[in-house]
This record gives structure tokens, C-alpha cells and sequence, in this order.
């Protein structure tokens, strides 16, 4: 008895009880849906996570950081140098597996005006020229500061389109894009002078997003059309969102201007907020570290007041996480797999009882056991597999409203194996829920399903 | 030798502690290219007797024997087996599958003998021809008369070639005149070589077969042989009307 026949009878068995098998259908297509809609959140969450990552300057990116002191030191606390710039020339000239050390010098509560408008920047940070490179950031109009800029402590910034939204105007709202540089805004109250803008940051979704919006924009022929709400909450995910509201000065002219004069006590505090390391390699990031905690004991006298973070450690905690996510959302699934698989147990058993002549006539005319066993079987996986198939469909849709009712950042992405997968699984589901009705459908006597009326 | 010998074959049941003998020592041997009838009123044990004869049953005691092979103990996977290779099986409620067309009714017990689909159409046309339903193969049963169904279940029996034909009430649930046509095409069959047997209680149906076995009680009690005793066969012209 061939695979294909089987197949073909279970399918019109399905297909003789079409409204029975698609309500029957239902429990495995909704379990299908959730499974691959739940994996799509989830990659969606780990994209997005990813490319926050990558946005905030990538795997080799090693943050020094200040730490506590500690408890056999305590007595060298008042003389903790803390991050200096003294740090930042000892690396660059002493550690070799470090191809990048970027000083950052934040400059706490700035408020940025041009005219009447104001706007909350996220930081403003002296920095040199390497911070481009540390951060990932691309000058598309203008031009980074120099080292002449950085000399001369000159009041010129380099701003991101965040900035610009907010002080000049947002091509989203207006429809033309202003390139604000040659212009001078306030820095809290210092003018400082526009040198160069970066080119805007957005996560993939955001970026086509746009695209489509210039699109119908462009069709409609209205440029400055209505202006659209956008809605609650940051546009395209926090860390773009961040990047985007950064305003970098010469790490010199934050001295300069807002250091130098002292803060409570009346001393100019020489310590930076950030020192941002690039290793030359991920293999010898251990080497690399132990190089650059050597230098620092030496610059710092040998007080541990630093430490080093590596993004490594945070990609391994989102991986736990994800990892958490998806047991989590695919045991829920499983579970209303399962519950399909109850309904495809249940209908089988009814259809079994209702055929009861039908295989006892198939046995009178030669079918074994097995026939009548597989012959079930097939006819459960038939039902389990058309609910996949269905169930796939419907996870597409399942999206598409998902992304559709709440739009984040992290747009779901349905993967090709949570969709094998839940194949798979369906099948397995319709397999085991065809046992028992299998089982007894192969025993049943022939003379006594014969005479079954 | 004997196609199929039934020696001292008893089966009973278990009714509320109580012993039923439904059939009780019978011994029977038909040969190939008989034509018979097993008559009986309902009660008599002739069905019990039909599903050991067709090998949907065993007996309790006794043995059965198929071309000189003991196989009244096989397992029902053997059983199985000489049910699609060596019997065909004609019900009286001919038992189509509602869901499947007339040309797939008839390729069921050849897709059961695990023949490709080639052989087994060939074969179902050349079967249904045989039957004249040349015409009707995409039809449904529902779709088709009872002395049609009648056919196709006739076509669905013979198409794997079995020696032995069973018909349980061939002519039940058929009019006279179509009832003669089926009895014609039995007859037929008889000729070919096949041993065809016939269960009814109708003793005007049981009349066409040169050969009668009558049973009561699950006991034979009356064995005619028409051949032995020197009667003709009767003539087809005047088969008597099955109702």
C-alpha cells in the first residue's frame, strides 16, 4: 500500500468533512501562528538588540570605567587619580593592541538654544577626533573638529540630526531636509559654531520606514503636506535615538569652557567621564586588557580605581535573555499545539466510530491492521500538517497586525526554522494524536465492524 | 484435492455464561468452478459460516483448509492476505466506500496487494467492463442504482483474481429483473473456473446453483448436489424471480 494513496484517502477524508476539519484545523493553525509569531518577536528583539549593540560601537568596544576602591585600599582613597588624560596618552603610546583610545569629557546639564527653541540634548562631551571611529559615527555634512580645533580650545560643535530637529527643523514635519552648518546656537549661553552633522541613525525598519514615507510624500506630490503625529515615545529605538541627540566639542574647548572655572570647591576637576577603548583584535582582547591594566596601575600608582567592561559580557547577558524569551514563548506555544492536537485526537475518534462498516469492509477485502493503522495515522498528520500550512499563513497576518497595533524598533522577523519547526512539531502532534484512534482502528474485528450499524 | 475443505468445524459463543453453538461439526469441501448455495433462515448460523468460509473468522474447533493448506489458525495478518488474494467478497449492502469514486472502490483491494497504479487501473477497467459499468467510473455510489452498486461491488471482488467469489444475499436489496442480471453474471463466473458461493435465505435464489447446502441450527441438514442426483441445470430462461 503506497505513502501516496494514504495520503490522497486522507485528504478527501478531509476534505468530505470540511467544516468538522477546519474547526478541528483551528487549535494547530493558532498554535502554529503563536509559535512562529512568538519566535519573530523574539528574533525582532535580538535584531534590534544587535543593532543597538553595534550602534553603540560594536563587539570591540571596551569601556574603562571607574569603580570603587578597593577595601585593602581604602586608605589610599584621597589619593585615587581617578581617569585622566595622563591615562589616555600612556595607552595610546604604551599599549600596542589597542588601536583606538577615545577621552571623553561629558558636560553635565547643557541646555542647547537657537533662537526661542531649546532643546535637552542627550550628551555633550568633548572628545577627539577618535571618538568617529570608538562610536561609529559618520560626518555626512561638514566636517569633524582638528587638532587645531582641539589646540585652540574653539567653541565649534559637530551635532547630531536630533539636534538639529529640535533647534532648526525636522524634515520629517517640513518636508526639506536644513543643513545647519556655518550656524551658531548657544551652548548654555556660550555660542558655539556648527562645524559638521552626522548623517541620521536609525534602525533598518526606521530607515525603510522613511523611505516609504519620501515615497508617498513624492506621489501625492505635496511636499509640505500635514504635519503627522508621530505618535508617543523616541523615534527608532533608544540607542539610535541617543546617537542622534549627541552634540561632540573638542575635548580642549570643554576645559576650557565649562571646567576650568572650577566646580563647588573651586578646583577645576582634570577627570574625564569616559575613556573608551578599540582593541586591535577580539582574539587578544584578554592580552590586550591585561596590557592596558599594566599602563593604568603605573599612571595610577597602583590604586585600582578602574575597571573594564567589555560589551562581551552584555551580548552574553541579551543572549541569556533571548535564550529565556524563547523557552518561554515556545513552551506557551507548544502548549496550544498541544490543545490542537487533543481536537485533531478527538475528531479522529469520531471519524473512526462513524467509518466503523467502512474499515471493517476494508479488512474483509485484504486491508491488515497495519494498513488501517497507517491509514489513520496519515489521515491525522494530513490534519495536523494542513493546520501548519494554514497556521503558517496565519502567522504572517499574525504579524503584520502585531507590528501593525504597537510598531517598535524591533520589528518581528518570522525565521525559517521556528516555521520547520512548527511544521515538524504539527506533524509529531498529529502523529501522537493519531495513536489511540489508530490503535483502535486497527483492532476492531472484522466481522464486528461489519455488522457495526 | 479440495480448493476449500471444512472438517469438523465448530464455533461457539459465550452468551451470559451461557454455550451457543453457532456452528456445530460441519464438514465441507467445495471445488474449484462450483457454483453453491448456502441457504438457511436467519439463526441458522449460514453468516457464521459465510466468515469462516471467507476467512473473516476462525473457528473455534475444527480445521479449515485452503488449496490443502491448514490455515484455520493463522494470525490476522495472514488472514489478511488470503482475504485480498483468494476471496472476493460480495455484501449484501455491496459496502462502497461513499467517499471514493467507482474505479477507486475497485482499486482497493489491488492498492491493499500493493500494486502500482498502472496495473491497478488497467485492471479495475477491464474489471468494471467485465460488469458492463464501463461508463460510470467517475461516479459516485451514491450516484449509482443498487444493481449498479451491486456490480461495482462484483468488480471490486474480482479484480484481484481470487479463486473463491462470496456473495452474502447477492440479490437482498435488488429488484427481480436486476436480481436475474447478477445472478447471470454469478453464473458466468462459475463457468470461468471460479467457485462461487452464494448465502441467502431465499431457497427460489438458492435454486439456480446446481449445488445446496442447507443448514439449520448451525448443523447441515439437507445437501443436494444436482449433478450427483442427475438433474439438469436449470435453464436461465426460467430462473425464478428473487425477491
Amino acid at each position: 500500500m503506497n505513502l501516496f494513496n494514504v495520503i490522497l484517502i486522507g485528504l478527501k477524508e478531509v476534505w468530505a468533512h470540511k467544516f468538522r476539519s477546519i474547526l478541528t484545523l483551528f487549535g494547530v493553525v493558532l498554535g502554529v501562528a503563536s509559535l512562529v509569531g512568538m519566535s519573530a518577536i523574539i528574533q525582532g528583539m535580538e535584531n534590534g538588540l544587535r543593532e543597538s549593540m553595534i550602534a553603540m560601537g560594536g563587539a570591540d568596544k571596551v569601556l574603562l570605567q571607574a569603580q570603587a576602591i578597593p577595601s585593602y585600599q581604602d586608605h589610599l582613597a584621597d589619593q585615587a587619580p581617578g581617569r585622566t588624560l595622563v591615562d589616555v596618552l600612556a595607552l595610546k603610546n604604551g599599549a600596542p593592541l589597542l588601536s583606538v583610545v577615545s577621552p571623553e569629557m561629558g558636560v553635565p546639564d547643557v541646555i542647547a538654544a537657537k533662537g526661542d527653541k531649546r532643546v535637552d540634548p542627550e550628551e555633550v562631551v568633548g572628545a577627539w577626533p577618535e571618538v568617529l571611529a570608538m562610536n561609529l559615527h559618520t560626518v555626512e555634512h561638514g566636517r569633524f573638529f582638528n587638532s587645531l580645533d582641539e589646540e585652540k580650545a574653539n567653541p565649534v560643535c559637530v551635532i547630531g540630526t536630533g539636534i538639529r530637529d529640535a533647534l532648526f527643523e525636522d524634515p520629517d514635519e517640513t518636508g526639506r531636509e536644513i543643513i545647519p552648518v556655518g550656524e551658531t546656537i548657544q551652548l548654555n549661553g556660550q555660542p558655539f559654531t556648527i562645524v559638521g552633522m552626522f548623517q541620521h541613525y536609525s534602525s533598518e525598519r526606521d530607515a525603510k520606514e522613511r523611505a516609504l514615507k519620501k515615497l508617498v510624500e513624492i506621489k501625492a506630490a505635496n511636499p509640505n503636506g500635514p504635519k503627522r503625529s508621530k505618535g508617543w515615545g523616541r523615534k527608532g529605538g533608544w540607542a539610535f535615538w541617543r546617537k542622534n541627540h549627541t552634540i561632540y566639542i573638542p575635548l580642549n574647548t570643554s576645559w576650557v569652557r565649562f571646567r576650568i572655572a572650577g566646580d563647588a570647591d573651586g578646583i577645576p576637576d582634570p577627570r574625564l567621564t569616559d575613556i573608551d577603548l578599540k582593541v586591535r583584535s577580539m582574539d587578544q582582547m584578554e592580552k590586550a586588557l591585561q596590557q592596558a591594566r599594566n599602563i593604568l596601575l603605573v599612571t595610577h600608582r597602583g590604586i585600582e580605581d578602574f575597571s573594564f567592561q567589555t560589551q562581551e559580557n552584555q551580548i552574553e547577558s541579551i543572549n541569556r535573555q533571548i535564550k529565556n524569551a524563547r523557552l518561554s514563548g515556545g513552551i506557551i506555544a507548544g502548549i496550544s499545539l498541544l490543545v490542537g492536537g487533543i481536537g485533531i485526537m478527538n475528531i479522529m475518534l469520531a471519524s473512526i466510530n462513524e467509518r466503523i462498516r467502512e474499515i471493517g469492509t476494508c479488512k474483509a477485502i485484504g486491508a491488515t491492521g497495519l494498513d488501517i493503522f497507517i491509514q489513520i495515522i496519515v489521515e491525522s498528520v494530513v490534519l495536523a500538517l494542513l493546520g501548519a500550512l494554514a497556521g503558517l499563513v496565519a502567522s504572517q497576518f499574525l504579524v503584520d497586525l502585531l507590528s501593525y497595533i504597537s510598531p517598535t524598533g524591533n520589528t518581528p522577523v518570522i525565521t525559517w526554522w521556528a516555521q520547520a519547526l512548527a511544521v515538524v512539531f504539527s506533524g509529531g502532534v498529529g502523529i501522537v494524536a493519531g495513536l489511540i484512534p489508530a490503535f483502535k482502528a486497527a483492532r476492531l474485528e472484522p466481522i464486528q465492524a461489519l455488522r457495526y450499524e | 484435492m479440495a480448493l476449500l475443505e471444512l472438517r469438523g468445524v465448530s464455533k461457539l459463543y459465550q452468551l451470559g455464561g451461557e454455550e451457543i453453538r453457532a456452528l456445530d461439526d460441519i464438514s465441507l469441501e467445495l471445488n474449484e468452478g462450483e457454483f453453491v448455495s448456502i441457504i438457511g433462515p436467519s439463526g441458522s448460523g449460514k453468516t457464521t459460516l459465510m466468515h469462516i468460509l471467507g476467512f473473516l473468522d476462525s473457528p473455534t474447533r475444527g480445521s479449515v483448509s485452503l488449496e490443502g493448506m491448514e490455515i484455520g489458525k493463522a494470525s490476522s495478518r495472514e488472514l489478511a492476505r488470503i482475504r485480498n488474494r483468494s476471496i472476493g467478497f460480495v455484501f449484501q449492502s455491496f459496502n462502497l466506500l461513499p467517499k471514493l469514486n467507482v474505479v477507486q472502490n475497485v482499486e482497493l483491494p489491488m492498492i491493499y496487494a500493493g500494486l502500482g497504479s498502472r496495473v491497478r487501473r488497467e485492471r479495475a477497467l477491464k474489471a468494471l467492463e467485465m460488469v458492463d459499468l464501463g461508463n460510470r467510473l467517475k461516479n459516485r455510489p451514491s450516484q449509482l442504482s443498487g444493481g449498479q452498486q451491486q456490480r461495482v461491488a462484483i468488480a471490486r471482488a474480482l479484480v484481484n483474481n481470487p479463486r473463491i467469489i462470496l456473495a452474502d444475499e447477492p440479490t437482498g436489496n435488488l429488484d427481480t429483473h436486476t436480481g436475474e442480471l447478477i445472478l447471470a453474471l454469478f453464473r458466468r463466473l462459475a463457468a470461468e473456473g471460479r467457485t462461487v458461493i452464494l448465502v441467502t435465505h431465499n431457497p427460489e435464489i438458492a435454486a439456480v446453483t446446481p449445488r445446496r447446502i442447507e443448514i439449520r441450527n448451525g448443523k447441515i441438514v439437507d445437501h443436494v448436489d444436482a449433478r450427483l442426483a442427475g438433474l439438469h441445470r436449470p435453464n436461465p430462461e426460467q430462473v425464478p424471480s428473487a425477491t
